[in-house]
C-alpha cells in the first residue's frame, strides 16, 4: 500500500498509468473525512503535493485569459492578483470552509470531488471555464459543462487528472453568493455565480447545490438579455430583477436532503439570482 | 522516477517513513496508510497537544502548522506529510516555556475547559506571524475555523489584541 509522491507532471503521468486504481490526493480535505468518518480504506495513493507545476497560475500576455493550476489552494485565490482578475472566484474561495481548509483545499480537488456544493464550481460554469486534463494518451481540454456529469461524477477517464483550469478575464461585473446555515465554515444550501460582460451585453448565471450538477439557467439568461440592456451604464428595473429571480428558480432542480429542503432551495436560489443581478447594476 | 514510500498495512510490518516535527525527525513504524497526521502525532509520536474532536476539519482543535500553513492535522494524511516541516503547539515555546500567546490566554481568561486552546494557540501564532497588526475582523476571520464552546470568544479576542499590542510595544 504505497504512497507515491511524483515530483513533476511526467512522473505523475507515469505513476498514474502504472497504478490506474490509485487515488489522487490533493489537499485531503474531502478524502480524509471519508477515511476518518465513513470507513473508507485507502489503498495506493498518489500525492500531488510535490508537483510544482500544478501549483502555478499564469495570465495570457493579451490579458484575456487566466490559467490556474489544479493544485492552487483556495487561500491563494482569496486575495492578490487572482482575486483582482476573477473576483467571483475569490468570493467563492472565501466561503470555502475555514482558513485551515482554504490553506489545504485546491481548485483541482473541487473538480475531483465534483460535488454540486463545490464552492468554486458555479464560478467555473458561469465563466465557461475549460478544464485541461492530462492522461496516458496526452492532454485534452473539456468545457466545464461537459466535465461535471452528475453528483460527484466527472468525465475523467482512467489515469487522467486535472492539470489546470483556464477562464476568460471578463470586462464587467461578476459576483458569487451562497446561502448556508451560518456564515463561517458551512457547506452551501444554495449558491450562484453571475457574470455580466458589459462590453458584449452578455450575462451568465450558474447555480450550485440545487441540482445533480451545476446548472446554467440558460432560459433566464436569454430572457434577461432580450428584456433589458446589460451594457455599461444601463439601468435595471426592480421588477426585471424580481422576474429574473423567479425564472432562475424555475430552472433549478433541487432535492430534499439532510442540509435543506427542495422548497427552500428553490426560493433561496431565486433570491440569490435577484440579488446578484441587482448588485451588478449598483 | 516517483519516490515510493511504503506504508505498511495491518498485516505488514518493518516499513517506515519519517516526519519532521518541531525540528526533530521522528520515525513512524507499522502505521496504517489511512492514519491522519493528528493520529500519528498523538498516538505514535507522543505529542498529544493537538486535539481530536470532529475529525472532519470543522472544529480546528487539531490545528498544526505544515510548511508555514495552519491546517487541520486530522485532514492531513500522515504518510503524505513526509518532507514537510511540521510545527505543533509543543514546539512553539522554547523548552516547554509558555509563549506570549499562551500567557495572554491565561491572563485574559481565554481558557475555560481548555480543549480547544491548543488549536487556538497555534492559529493565533500563525495569524500574528503573518499579520502583526490584525483588525478585529481579521482576528475573527483567522479564528473562524476554531470552535470554542465555553468562552464566547470575547476573552480570546482580547488575548490576541493583548499579544499584538505587547509585540508592538515591548516593555
Amino acid at each position: 500500500m504505497p504512497v507515491f509522491i511524483p515530483r513533476n507532471v511526467d512522473e505523475l503521468v507515469d505513476v498514474f498509468q502504472n497504478h490506474p486504481s490509485a487515488k489522487l490526493l490533493a489537499g485531503g480535505t474531502d478524502f480524509m473525512v471519508e477515511v476518518n468518518l465513513h470507513g473508507r480504506k485507502p489503498d495506493t495513493m498518489i500525492s500531488l503535493r510535490k508537483v510544482k507545476e500544478l501549483t502555478e497560475w499564469s495570465v495570457r500576455t493579451s490579458q484575456t485569459r487566466i490559467t490556474i493550476g489544479a493544485g492552487v489552494p483556495f487561500a491563494e485565490m482569496e486575495f492578490g492578483e487572482i482575486a483582482r482578475l476573477v473576483p467571483a472566484l475569490a468570493q467563492a474561495a472565501r466561503t470555502v470552509g475555514s482558513p485551515q481548509i482554504r490553506a489545504a483545499g485546491t481548485l483541482g480537488g473541487n473538480l475531483g470531488t465534483c460535488s454540486p456544493a463545490g464552492d468554486s464550481l458555479p464560478v467555473l460554469a458561469a465563466l465557461n471555464a475549460t478544464i485541461h486534463v492530462i492522461g496516458p494518451e496526452g492532454s485534452r481540454d473539456i468545457d466545464f459543462v461537459d466535465f461535471m456529469v452528475g453528483v460527484k461524477k466527472n468525465c475523467l477517464q482512467t489515469s487522467e487528472f486535472v492539470h489546470s483550469v483556464s477562464m476568460p478575464i471578463v470586462d464587467g461585473w461578476q459576483g458569487y453568493a451562497k446561502v448556508g446555515t451560518r456564515n463561517a465554515m458551512v457547506i452551501s444550501t444554495a449558491s450562484a455565480c453571475l457574470v455580466r460582460d458589459s462590453d458584449e451585453g452578455f450575462v451568465s448565471i450558474a447555480l450550485g447545490s440545487v441540482g445533480p450538477t451545476i446548472i446554467r439557467a440558460h432560459n433566464a439568461e436569454a430572457w434577461l438579455m432580450k428584456t433589458t440592456s446589460l451594457r455599461a451604464g444601463a439601468q435595471l428595473e426592480a421588477s426585471v430583477a424580481q422576474e429574473f429571480g423567479r425564472r432562475v428558480s424555475l430552472e433549478s432542480r433541487p432535492i430534499d436532503d439532510h442540509r435543506s429542503t427542495a422548497d427552500y432551495r428553490r426560493h433561496a436560489i431565486g433570491v440569490l439570482a435577484q440579488r446578484l443581478l441587482t448588485r451588478s447594476f449598483s | 522516477m516517483s519516490i515510493n514510500i511504503p506504508v505498511s498495512g495491518a498485516s505488514q510490518s518493518n516499513e517506515m517513513y519519517s516526519l519532521r516535527v518541531n525540528g526533530q525527525v521522528h520515525e513512524v513504524k507499522d502505521a496504517w496508510i489511512g492514519e491522519s497526521l493528528l493520529y500519528v502525532l498523538r498516538e505514535r509520536l507522543g505529542l498529544p497537544g493537538a486535539k481530536g474532536a470532529c475529525e472532519q476539519g470543522e472544529c480546528g482543535s487539531c490545528t498544526v502548522i505544515v510548511d508555514k500553513q495552519a491546517v487541520c492535522s486530522c485532514l492531513v494524511m500522515a504518510a503524505d506529510a513526509v518532507e514537510t516541516e511540521i510545527l505543533t503547539v509543543e514546539g512553539l515555546g522554547p523548552d516547554g516555556a509558555l509563549t506570549d500567546v499562551q500567557s495572554a490566554f491565561l491572563s485574559e481568561g481565554g481558557v475555560q475547559c481548555g480543549f480547544c486552546t491548543p488549536g487556538f494557540i497555534v492559529a493565533v501564532h500563525h495569524l500574528l506571524e503573518n499579520n502583526p497588526n490584525p483588525s478585529d475582523d481579521e482576528i475573527r476571520e483567522s479564528l473562524s475555523g476554531n470552535i470554542c464552546r465555553c468562552t464566547g470568544y470575547g476573552r480570546i479576542l482580547e488575548a490576541v489584541r493583548t499579544v499584538a499590542d505587547q509585540r508592538r510595544n515591548p516593555s
